[in-house]
């Protein structure tokens, strides 16, 4: 294996010249993925799910977080609970499917069983153990350090001392408020994972999820479908912002001429389309006024929560989170986000701009993929050719959506966390 | 040659008649492969956690086109655009286990076993798993209503995409 000089930061930045440029080594080298493991993945909030996946109590999915199997789980009283899954006896893995609804936990391997909550409620051979050994606690499931929610967001951190989700999250809450907002009676994982990988380092994929400047070109071929679409799109261009919002979070808002769900009509949706999609608007409007109203439907988001989370509300919403499993390959799992309170045509419309767009089955995610593979060939230059480059739209006072402002800022929280000791 | 109905047609047709639809697509001749489907064709790849019937109307796919969807996916893929089949992968769709699951009047329920190799800059991927279709006669030749592909696969890791037809 190559070995890589050793690095003292990742990123090199000369604001008065507009400069803002990266290691490509921070893409190849297993000592920067060692180092994103102990001061990223073991530091910071990760994303495990969503309330609605856990609907009524003994409702359970197993889950990969951060290097870790996770038991997320809905106990008697109706609490979440996120759980270590392994046995406190001998370490096996307690629960070995991927989602269900159970009474209880038993470990096959000698037979432990734990209830819903993860207290040991019963091992074989009990006599053969103390007295108070079940009361001693220190036999019961593990629950992760930290557990939180935002909206049904459910996160977990392996620190304990991590700051609140609240404070983590900062301003971002307010983006998810507005996206979680479209629902009146809440939102809901529609069923069915999209589970895929990609050939290329996980920072990649971070990129990729809030860039606005390659849809043109790599994406060539989706906007030639949706012009082919009977009616076609909205006479809307594509036009809006990016913000920073700290913590390595950051934001795209924009208008884009593509049909939204929650609510923006397209000709290829017909009259039954447009009935629907103006008594979506309507309600909106009722619920929190014009202004906000136009926010909520009209605007794409394209929302990033440090270090591995998008929340994408655009021609349908995806909660989508990955993990690099080595420094050129990543584990990416998405999910389709709904109202609850849809209906079968909005939650079918839903779907098909979703998995036009946005799988890997799709008209562009395939192609998104082929880009970053073959970035992740590139590096393979990354003696002599060092750099990337993400300086497009420094020095704006509003950076374009299609800028690099969300990609400096993740990269500078990024830097920061890899490099520089905690205090 | 003996025209059969779809009460008689045997498997030994059926089998021909998949073999050739491999090689279409392992020939890269799409627009020809389009051909083997009726005007109301659907095309589906479900998501790997989802039941074998589920509907894309409320569930997540990969893939659920209809017939325009699916033409326009094979034009895509006929373009120098698609840039994760540009320059086009080589492909091996081995088709076996071809059974004739039920005959109706003037339809046939077919499944069949599939292993799909797909190469490209160095690296081979392996999709498997099962093909149900649905089977008419239009004018004297088998076409094709419906084809879902059910992947074995636990999601699409290592393929990470399905950028091919399956």
């Amino acid at each position: 294996m190559a070995s890589y000089p050793v690095l003292n930061s990742g990123i090199m930045v000369d604001e008065d010249r507009k400069v803002f440029k990266v290691s490509r080594q921070a893409f190849v080298d297993p000592a920067i993925l060692e180092a994103e493991r102990a001061r990223i993945f073991d530091r910071s909030w990760l994303y495990l799910g969503h309330s609605a996946e856990l609907p009524k109590p003994g409702s359970f999915v197993t889950r990969q977080v951060g290097g870790r199997n996770i038991l997320f789980a809905r106990d008697a009283k109706g609490e979440l609970r996120a759980m270590l899954n392994t046995c406190p006896h001998r370490g096996a893995q307690v629960c070995r499917e991927r989602s269900g609804t159970a009474k209880s936990f038993q470990c096959f391997y000698h037979g432990w069983v734990f209830g819903l909550d993860g207290a040991l409620r019963s091992q074989p051979g009990e006599a053969s153990y103390a007295e108070d050994f079940k009361e001693r606690g220190t036999s019961n499931m593990q629950q992760v350090p930290r557990f939180e929610s935002y909206r049904d967001f459910n996160f977990v951190c392996f620190d304990p001392n991590v700051q609140s989700l609240s404070d983590y999250l900062g301003p971002a809450r307010e983006y998810l408020d507005v996206i979680c907002d479209q629902a009146e009676s809440g939102m809901t994982i529609v069923g069915g994972t999209q589970e895929y990988s990609m050939r290329a380092n996980w920072k990649l994929l971070t990129e990729n999820s809030i860039d606005g400047y390659h849809a043109v070109t790599t994406h060539a071929t989706y906007f030639d479908y949706l012009k082919a679409t009977n009616g076609g799109l909205a006479p809307v261009p594509l036009k809006g912002s990016a913000r920073d919002l700290g913590n390595g979070h950051a934001v795209l808002e924009y208008k884009a001429p593509w049909g939204r769900p929650v609510a923006q009509w397209i000709p290829a949706w017909g009259e039954e389309g447009k009935k629907e999609i103006d008594r979506l608007y309507q309600n909106l409007v009722e619920r929190f006024g014009e202004e906000r109203a136009e926010r909520i439907a009209l605007y794409n988001r394209n929302l990033f929560i440090f270090p591995n989370l998008v929340v994408n509300d655009i021609m349908a919403v995806t909660i989508r989170t990955y993990y690099p499993t080595a420094p050129d390959f990543m584990n990416i799992s998405a999910w389709a986000l709904a109202p609850k309170e849809e209906t079968e045509w909005a939650r079918k419309y839903r779907l098909y701009n979703f998995l036009e767009f946005l799988g890997p089955g799709g008209f562009a995610t395939p192609d998104d993929v082929e880009a970053l593979e073959q970035c992740q060939r590139g590096f393979r230059n990354s003696a002599e050719a060092q750099w990337n480059d993400i300086s497009k739209g420094m020095g704006k006072p509003v950076p374009d959506y299609d800028d690099e402002l969300q990609m400096r800022a993740f990269w500078s929280n990024w830097n920061k966390c890899v490099f520089q000791e905690r205090a | 040659m003996r025209m059969f109905t779809m009460q008689d047609i045997p498997r030994a047709d059926v089998e021909e008649f998949l073999f050739a639809e491999a090689d279409l697509l392992d020939e890269w001749r799409l627009p020809e492969w389009l051909e083997l489907f009726t005007d109301d064709a659907t095309y589906s790849v479900p998501a790997t956690d989802v039941p074998a019937n589920a509907s894309p109307d409320n569930s997540l796919f990969y893939v659920a086109d209809d017939r325009f969807r699916l033409s326009e996916r094979v034009k895509r893929l006929m373009k120098r655009t698609a840039h994760a089949e540009f320059p086009h992968s080589r492909t091996r769709h081995v088709v076996s286990n071809v059974r004739i699951r039920s005959r109706a009047e003037a339809e046939l329920e077919v499944s069949s076993a599939f292993i799909t190799f797909r190469t490209k800059d160095g690296v081979t991927d392996t999709y498997f798993g099962s093909n149900r279709y649905r089977l008419v006669q239009v004018d004297g030749n088998l076409r094709i209503r419906d084809k879902r592909c059910l992947l074995d696969s636990e999601g699409l890791r290592m393929q990470g995409r399905v950028s091919i037809i399956l």
